[in-house]
């Protein structure tokens, strides 16, 4: 799998999710993604970036365009030393919450993109993965 | 800092959404926005999200918050002019936004507003 573009941001305030937004929108339109599925990525990139702020105190955001055969794909990670997620599972749930939020960020996110992966480790931090494939 | 302009149309209220939401700058607007249909005597909010490319779960309830403010200050809030994508993806991501009234564009959604202030007896209290 080649990597055709590869950036590193970091999330320590809001106008951080604003960049992040910003950028995986334009590597969405470089490898060529539709319009709905550029905004399925951008808004879920959104989602994530904001975790990684207000859970995860911040961290960063590392963005990569794949060219994998014929399919191309926008990967990125979000990645905070925060306190991690005790229970993975219900954290993923629709209307979960820890912060009076909707509890959309995660399993909303989950179902906007192809791949998703989250790992967690408590006092440690989290890394949320999600790929969206032409 | 970046402000988004309130503009006054008879008894309505348009606010047209041109910028990226930044948090500040969606804070800003539910306070200006209050003060504005208080010392305005709004009957209604167009909130105009056409130029919007992204609506997330942060900016999806701001924009709910503004309809349960407004609501609660004696005017109706209707937002127009979506685009497809985003809301495609707002249904996905879980957020349908039930309670909020939508049009596809400013024109229609005044029609909206001026016959609901017909149903509610022109703005009169019902007797």
């Amino acid at each position: 799998m080649a990597v055709l573009r590869d950036e590193v941001i970091g999330l320590r305030s809001t106008d951080d999710i604003i960049k992040a937004r910003q950028l995986v929108r334009d590597c969405a339109i470089f490898i060529g993604l539709s319009l709905v599925d550029q905004t399925k990525v951008v808004t879920a990139a959104s989602e994530l970036a904001r975790n990684t702020l207000v859970h995860g105190g911040g961290g960063e955001m590392r963005l990569q365009a794949l060219n994998d055969g014929p399919r191309r794909g926008v990967k990125v990670v979000f990645a905070d030393g925060g306190p991690g997620i005790p229970d993975i599972e219900l954290a993923m749930k629709d209307g979960y919450t820890t912060r009076g939020g909707l509890g959309l960020g995660l399993s909303g996110s989950k179902r906007l993109v192809n791949e998703f992966d989250i790992q967690s480790q408590v006092g440690k931090g989290t890394i949320v993965t999600i790929v969206r494939w032409k | 800092m970046e402000r988004i302009p309130i503009l006054k149309m008879g008894p309505y209220l348009l606010v047209t959404i041109q910028v990226d939401m930044h948090d500040r700058i969606a804070m800003t607007l539910q306070d200006e926005l209050t003060e504005r249909i208080v010392s305005d005597r709004a009957k209604g909010v167009l909130l105009d999200i056409s130029s919007v490319d992204v609506v997330d779960s942060f900016i999806g309830r701001m924009i709910g918050n503004i309809a349960s403010m407004s609501k609660i200050l004696d005017a109706e809030t209707v937002v127009v002019g979506m685009r497809p994508a985003v809301a495609i993806t707002l249904v996905e991501l879980g957020l349908a936004l039930p309670s909020i009234r939508t049009a596809l564009n400013v024109d229609a959604g005044m029609t909206l507003l001026k016959s609901a202030r017909k149903m509610m007896g022109n703005g009169r209290p019902a007797r």
